[in-house]
């Protein structure tokens, strides 16, 4: 045995005996199963012939992230490395309990838990932090932690486009778990949430969603999706909240619709739970044993789901006029229009329903356990089988002119929403007009000198230009100091620099 | 210091108007406005970025929503004019910027404002800042245009208290109005005109732009631009525990929606049930639209009818209780947002802190030397008298 090998058997020997995390190891090997080789089947399933193949979906961003590799480790702050990386980099943070809220206001990072036998990066707001995760960036990755205790959400987007939200644990982080708002092209798939005292997994006012696989549990809502559009909310395991899958318009938002959202082949099973939700929250008024309430939300299609033992009702259609705790917009159409009922496996919902679905139950001379509830208007909606439920509200509604989805695989975009190219002349005249402008004229005196002086004497300079802006000094005596550009990029200086040497008034 | 700079740029930028010369309306565009085709046209770093829907909410770079631009140069300027001139007032006693003082962040510094003879109005004069965004006017968002807007402080009887044929009558009858009009709307065949006159004001308010404050720098990618307690309190501000960026949303930290939040009236005062009237909608009793909170530095005191007197207090009020403010036998639909955050005292002095990160004057416009009318400026412009109180002594 060589030596090599001895110090080798002997680290080895030590590092078990002192802890996994006493010694730093080296970066595990991650294996992105998004994309690479499928499993091709056995033989014999292809012997009589081509089989059927269809894509599953699983991520957005299957190309090779191409920056560096940053790494976390027990003791440290993830903030520190998110300050450091720059976009294109991931972080990978190893097991161990962060406490801290980490803010990620740069495009294109992917911040990835590390999990080694089981045990996960832990964010713990100890109960008095408000957020884990919040992100303003375009391209954001959130994967493999476990998130538990803050005040606020676990995971919470503001406008950041083509986000992944995969594969967290996320137990009693308050008001929601997962929560992306105001993005376009989004995933949120195999999460594991519990414990919220409003929607475990919260989307607002976003198109092309897609919410997949994940188990929500022990919440007020268990998916929710509001004031957005072109969602699909599939395959997800929704049981023991207080109402399980919401498609909401809330009046008062700035975005107004929801529309065309397939909620299909989901677990919806048992949704009982007490009502905990914050007083004057809209979900505070969804009944305990609700599977799936569709609130002013037009192109709902259900399809395929397992909706059971919900002891309110299987799915409850309503308008806003009905629904308690919400205010009123002009600009909102009250009403949830063109919703689809197809095929769903229902069973033993309503068995011990409300006074309210009672009595609308009466007035149609039905009793018993009831499936289905619409209350209020609702416009060119349907149904098919509709024979299979008991039903209050959709005797009327047309048969529907499509029995299934399965055309639609999904609503993420073919490709990412691009990042928006900054042409750097056109970041010089916007830079120029935007800000400069604001205290130079071409030939007048504002708070500064006028163009034409600063021309006569950068002319043929303008990275000298450049470089004066970011760091200027008192030059004139009647003048003010200009205070520093810096907060321009480089690129951004020598641009508007040479923008501003080229105006001729 | 820097308050000496102001005093020191404001003189500067003072332009230099000598009796008895004739007023010539500027053939050039305000500062970050850019003249195409005779109009002027907002150019901002912001227009690099998208926005959900367009509807301009978002986070850090987020676009713009629809805006008012493209008013001619000499329109802009003719409203500059019409804004500080007391003609507009029955009296020659009030004008615009009476109660929308530039060095007050186009507020007053009162909780409800000052009309003519002394009346004090219901409400307090909101910043005109950024209001070329805004798809709404007034705190009960009673109108739709800037130009409807206008109709209503000077034809109130306790604003302005003009009459449209008194006010038409003065304009006429002054020396260089008609001219000033005629330069600014060469095009229409009545150029002074009470419609011309709402459209000019509406031509200078909207370039009152302020989208270069230290937060947008570090929106735009500078993330240097706030210092720690700063971004402290913007991820306060933004959490989802005091959820101030729901309503007060970036870029322009308002979402323009109208929000009950039950927020009492200064002592003594009767209930102001806001945009239920506007609306004829009871669940908006109570309601008023939810204001940008761009230069919010400058404009004390807070609230619509002014109970707050600094930011800290406004602040607080969301961390009170949910409706504790609500009168009695008053039913209430209280915004959803409002809850019981149980900030601490530290996260409410760290919101306050980063709200100064949000004043950005490098667009303010230049007061007019000398007015059309003859008249003397009537508007309080010592800058140092009813100073809003500041949150810090650093500036």
């Amino acid at each position: 045995m060589s030596k090599g090998k001895l110090l080798a058997l002997v680290l080895i020997v030590a590092a078990f005996f002192a802890g996994r995390y006493f010694f730093a190891t080296g970066p595990v090997q991650m294996t992105d199963s998004r994309g690479g080789a499928s499993y091709g089947g056995n033989q014999e399933a292809t012997a009589d012939g081509e089989r059927r193949s269809g894509s599953l979906v699983r991520g957005i961003h299957m190309a090779p992230m191409t920056g560096q590799v940053h790494e976390v480790r027990a003791g440290e702050k993830i903030m520190d490395t998110v300050k450091l990386a720059q976009s294109g980099d991931t972080i990978h943070v190893y097991p161990g309990t962060y406490s801290e809220t980490v803010y990620i206001d740069k495009d294109n990072i992917r911040l990835v838990g590390i999990i080694e036998e089981g045990q996960r990066a832990t964010l713990d707001g100890k109960g008095h932090l408000n957020d884990a995760i919040l992100y303003s960036g375009n391209d954001i990755v959130v994967e493999n932690f476990l998130i538990t205790k803050y005040k606020g959400n676990a995971i919470m987007g503001q406008a950041g486009n083509n986000f992944e939200i995969r594969n967290n644990i996320i137990v009693d982080t308050g008001v929601y778990g997962i929560f992306p708002q105001l993005g376009k092209n989004g995933i949120v798939t195999h999460n594991v949430i519990s414990g919220i005292e409003d929607a475990a997994i919260y989307v607002g006012m976003s198109d092309n969603i897609h919410v997949a696989h994940n188990h929500v549990f022990d919440s007020v809502a268990g998916i929710e999706i509001e004031n957005s559009r072109h969602a699909i909310v599939e395959n997800n395991f929704v049981t023991n909240n207080t109402g399980g899958i919401l498609a909401f318009i809330t009046p008062g938002l700035p975005v107004k619709t929801t529309y065309d959202v397939i909620i299909r082949n989901n677990f919806i099973v048992g949704n009982n739970h007490k009502n905990f939700a914050a007083p004057g929250s809209t979900v505070a008024g969804i009944p305990p044993g609700t599977g799936i309430l569709i609130m002013a939300a037009d192109e709902v299609v259900v399809e395929g789901n397992i909706i059971s033992d919900n002891k309110t009702a299987g799915i409850i259609i309503t308008d806003h006029n009905n629904a308690p705790n919400t205010t009123i917009d002009p600009e909102s159409d009250p009403a949830p229009d063109k919703v689809a009922i197809l095929d769903n496996l229902m069973s033993n919902n309503g068995y011990d329903s409300i006074d309210e679905v009672k009595a609308l139950m009466l007035t149609e001379f039905k009793t018993g356990k009831v499936d289905i509830v619409r209350v209020g208007v609702s416009r060119d909606s349907c149904i098919i089988n509709r024979h299979q439920y008991v039903t209050v509200g959709v005797d009327k509604w047309a048969e529907c002119g499509f029995t299934h989805t399965g055309d639609v695989l999904t609503y993420l975009l073919d490709e990412p929403v691009p990042p928006r190219e900054i042409d750097p002349a056109e970041a010089g005249k916007v830079a120029y007009l935007g800000i400069c402008a604001g205290c130079h004229t071409y030939t007048g005196r504002m708070i500064g000198p006028p163009v034409q002086v600063i021309q006569a004497l950068y002319m043929d300079d303008p990275q000298g230009l450049a470089d004066y802006i970011a760091n200027p000094v008192k030059k004139r005596d009647d003048y003010p100091q200009m205070p520093p550009q810096d907060y321009l990029d480089p690129a951004t200086r020598l641009a508007v620099a040479e923008y501003m040497l080229s105006v001729t008034k | 210091m820097k308050f000496l700079l102001r005093l020191l740029i404001l003189s500067i930028v003072m332009p230099v108007e000598a009796a008895g010369q004739e007023f010539v309306l500027k053939d050039s565009c305000p500062p970050s406005f850019e003249l195409r085709d005779s109009g002027c046209y907002l150019v901002s770093r912001y227009q690099f970025y998208d926005s959900l829907q367009n509807r301009g909410v978002g986070g850090t770079q987020t676009g713009l929503p629809e805006y008012r631009d493209g008013f001619s140069p000499q329109q802009i300027d003719l409203g500059r004019y019409l804004f500080f001139d007391p003609i507009l007032s029955r009296d020659g006693s009030l004008s615009c910027a009476s109660c929308h003082q530039p060095d007050k962040g186009f507020s007053d510094g009162q909780a409800r404002s000052i009309g003519i003879d002394g009346q004090v109005t219901r409400r307090g004069a909101p910043s005109l800042w950024n209001v070329a965004f805004l798809k709404r006017l007034f705190w009960d968002a009673r109108a739709d245009s800037l130009e409807e807007q206008a109709l209503g402080p000077l034809f109130a009887p306790d604003e302005m208290a003009n009459t449209p044929l008194q006010l038409m009558q003065a304009m006429e009858s002054s020396e260089h109005y008609p001219a000033l009009f005629a330069q600014a709307y060469p095009q229409t065949a009545e150029p002074l005109s009470l419609e011309n006159l709402t459209h000019a004001l509406a031509a200078f308010q909207s370039s009152l732009v302020s989208l270069n404050s230290r937060y947008d720098r570090y929106a735009l990618g500078h993330h240097q631009a706030l210092s720690e307690e700063e971004i402290a309190g913007m991820n306060v501000y933004r959490s989802f525990v005091a959820r101030c960026a729901e309503c007060h949303t970036p870029p322009l930290f308002t979402n323009q929606q109208v929000a009950v939040i039950g927020s009492p009236e200064p002592e003594g005062l009767p209930l102001d049930v806001g945009a239920e009237k506007t609306f004829n909608a009871a669940k908006l009793k109570g309601g008023f639209k939810v204001p940008s909170l761009r230069n919010i530095v400058r404009t004390a005191p807070y609230m619509h009818s002014g109970r707050f007197d600094s930011l800290r207090e406004a602040v607080e009020f969301y961390t009170k209780g949910r409706g504790h403010a609500v009168p009695d036998g008053v039913q209430m639909q209280i915004h959803w947002h409002i809850w019981e955050p149980q900030l601490t005292e530290q996260e409410i002095d760290d919101i306050v802190t980063f709200l100064d990160a949000l004043t950005d004057e490098s667009l303010m416009p230049s007061i007019p030397g000398r007015l059309p009318s003859g008249l003397a400026a009537v508007h309080d412009n010592s800058n140092n008298k009813h100073n809003p109180p500041r949150e810090h002594s650093d500036e």
